[in-house]
């Protein structure tokens, strides 16, 4: 019986400091502003990409040909029905929005995912093992870094032929390499520290020192660099599927949509508008939580930002103070 | 100088090499060039002629030392499409990218050095904070969708320049400008961060002490120190613009070239015509590292010793 109540203390203690920690990492985040909207524009979309056949007010395939070509509510000829209007077909554009932001996220994710396991591992390989394995994978490395990425993109893609599948396998072919290259610097340089030769000493094996020892220290890089690819992939993805290379109809894609909606720019602007907005809000959001993730986690910067707080925390008190003089006299 | 010059030039033989490795296998063996080439309806005689003409009916080893000799020579044959040489075609497309690169990267490098330098002499300012939040969103906008609103905006709506195609002096505009944001946002970015570490260092500080003019200890002191990184960005957006944006820019605006060719082989299923593009970029680009790593040495004369 006691001891339940201190697994439960235990338990209890430990969900608190974790939800303290969340707070402390909320107030600083509702400190910088841009972090701030980053964070919450990213919860909108996943919030849209999850539920989106709850939120979206119509199905992104039905056609209405009579009601092709609506503009949006606030026009002369819009309706509510369809709140960004329809394309040529009579799809829903709003809809289409929407269901367009589960495959940014999507791929984005994968791409994320898979160049960045290959180009962790490759870098630990690189980095751990050194020598020879060092000098063939930076070899490798160098080598595809020197070429550009999307001439190959586009051969590949014209002979296996576009799908979402071949638009992940290019996108992280392309991609791997700068998670390789900063895993092995920080490997190299995390290996003289003391604590790692300490863990080598005591008997760790190679696993235990890179996966307990070696590769938490790389987690805030390696997130802000998962953060700013995944920006690069979303608008990669987007330029793709708009050259016709990407995600292919009947499945929806912004890229997709601005593309279809080039061929009637001149009647019907928001065709290519709306999808355009939605990639350009997603990359910015992206941007602003990664650099606001550079931020605190960057020692330096978190001095001069508590510095530069706590002057205008001064500024703002010794202000107050004259004033109440001021009033009071 | 010639050592090192030498090693360059060896590592991009090397890299060529590897590219032609990987387009073989991912032509030869992952996919069927016969089948892309030819339409659906071409009978057996039909396949078994053109992949005689192609030489792919011959075993792979021999094939891989046809296309390194292909490679070696930059010629692949005549371009399905147009049926004549496709590096004809190349030669003849490749000048109106690299105006449409000169002129788009150009602008964004020189408004990129006032404009960062502006940022970083007061970092965390009015204007530094500006310049963040619009570099941000330069590169955050897609750089096909601003093309189709600068088209909207100033050719439909204004009437006041062409919306696509080449012709006069002013159908440049457009392209360049859709070509340069992204690349200005990134140069600023960097021409201000470059410039706040420099202006963070004991020898400006000096420099001031010393009495030396403040656009001289900006400009020449402080700057030559933080060209390394910008070099190096701008030798990258030189890369990509070639062999990247100009797809997309070209693909918006219809500028025949090097870019609109490629997508238009795809199209066409012109395999011979689109491996004749890679490769010239392909080596283009290799040459302006080569060209990179020399602008390096002149800068930062330590590295030559290395």
């Amino acid at each position: 019986m006691a001891e339940a109540t201190n697994i439960e203390k235990m338990l209890g203690g430990r969900w608190l400091d974790w939800l303290q920690g969340l707070r402390n990492l909320g107030q600083e985040l509702w400190r910088d502003k841009t972090g701030f909207t980053g964070v919450v524009l990213i919860g909108v979309l996943l919030f849209m990409a999850v539920a989106a056949p709850l939120i979206a007010p119509h199905d992104p395939s039905t056609q209405d040909l009579r009601a092709r070509l609506r503009p949006p509510v606030w026009e002369e000829k819009g309706t509510w029905k369809h709140v960004l209007g329809t394309d040529h077909l009579g799809r829903d554009v709003l809809s289409r929005v929407i269901y367009g932001s589960r495959v940014s996220l999507l791929v984005g994710t994968a791409v994320v995912f898979v160049a960045g396991t290959f180009g962790v591992v490759m870098g630990l390989l690189a980095g751990y093992r050194g020598g020879r394995t060092d000098s063939y994978v930076m070899r490798w490395i160098d080598t595809q870094v020197a070429f550009p990425g999307l001439l190959l993109a586009l051969i590949i893609l014209a002979v296996i032929g576009p799908s979402m599948i071949t638009v992940i396998i290019v996108l992280s072919l392309n991609g791997w390499m700068v998670y390789g290259r900063m895993t092995r610097g920080a490997v190299l340089s995390v290996r003289q520290t003391p604590y790692v030769e300490a863990a080598e000493i005591l008997g760790c094996k190679g696993k235990r020192v890179i996966f307990r020892h070696i590769l938490p220290n790389l987690t805030s890089p390696l997130l802000t660099l998962a953060i700013l690819e995944f920006a690069r992939i979303v608008l990669a993805e987007a330029a793709l599927s708009f050259l016709g290379l990407g995600i292919q109809p009947p499945a929806t894609s912004w890229g997709l949509d601005v593309a279809n909606g080039k061929n009637y720019m001149f009647r019907a602007w928001w065709l290519v508008t709306m999808p355009g907005i939605a990639i350009a809000i997603t990359v910015l959001a992206i941007n602003l939580v990664a650099s606001w993730m550079r931020l605190i986690s960057d020692p330096q910067e978190r001095e001069k930002q508590f510095a530069r707080q706590t002057t205008v925390r001064r500024r703002r008190q010794s202000r107050r103070l004259v004033s109440r003089e001021e009033a009071g006299v | 100088m010639g050592r090192y010059l030498l090693k360059r030039m060896w590592h991009g033989v090397i890299v060529i090499f590897g590219v032609t490795l990987l387009v073989f296998v991912v032509t030869r063996l992952v996919g069927d060039p016969v089948k892309v080439m030819l339409p659906l309806e071409a009978t057996l005689e039909q396949r078994a002629a053109f992949e005689k003409q192609l030489g792919l009916d011959r075993s792979i080893p021999l094939q891989f030392l046809d296309f390194v000799g292909d490679v070696a020579h930059l010629d692949f044959g005549d371009s399905l499409w147009q049926h004549r040489p496709a590096m004809e075609i190349v030669f003849e497309k490749l000048p109106l990218t690299i105006q449409l690169t000169i002129v788009g990267i150009g602008l964004a490098f020189f408004l990129s050095i006032p404009l960062g330098i502006i940022a970083a002499l007061r970092p965390g300012g009015i204007v530094d904070r500006t310049t963040v939040f619009f570099s941000l969103i330069g590169f955050s906008i897609p750089q096909f969708w601003l093309g189709l609103l600068l088209i909207v905006i100033f050719a439909v709506k204004f009437h006041w320049l062409p919306t696509s195609g080449i012709g006069t002096p002013t159908h440049i505009i457009l392209p360049a400008i859709t070509m340069g944001l992204p690349a200005l946002a990134r140069l600023v970015m960097m021409v201000r961060s470059a410039m706040i570490d420099e202006l963070n260092q004991q020898y400006v500080k000096t420099g001031y002490a010393k009495g030396i003019p403040f656009w001289r200890v900006v400009g020449v002191h402080a700057m030559r120190n933080a060209a390394l990184p910008v070099v190096t960005l701008l030798g990258w957006e030189v890369i990509r613009a070639v062999a990247g944006y100009s797809v997309v820019v070209e693909t918006v605006f219809a500028w025949p070239g090097i870019g609109l060719t490629a997508i238009q082989a795809i199209e066409r299923e012109d395999l011979i015509l689109l491996q004749s593009i890679v490769f010239t970029v392909g080596i283009m680009v290799v040459l302006i590292n080569i060209l990179m790593d020399m602008v390096y040495t002149i800068i930062d004369p330590r590295l030559k010793l290395q």
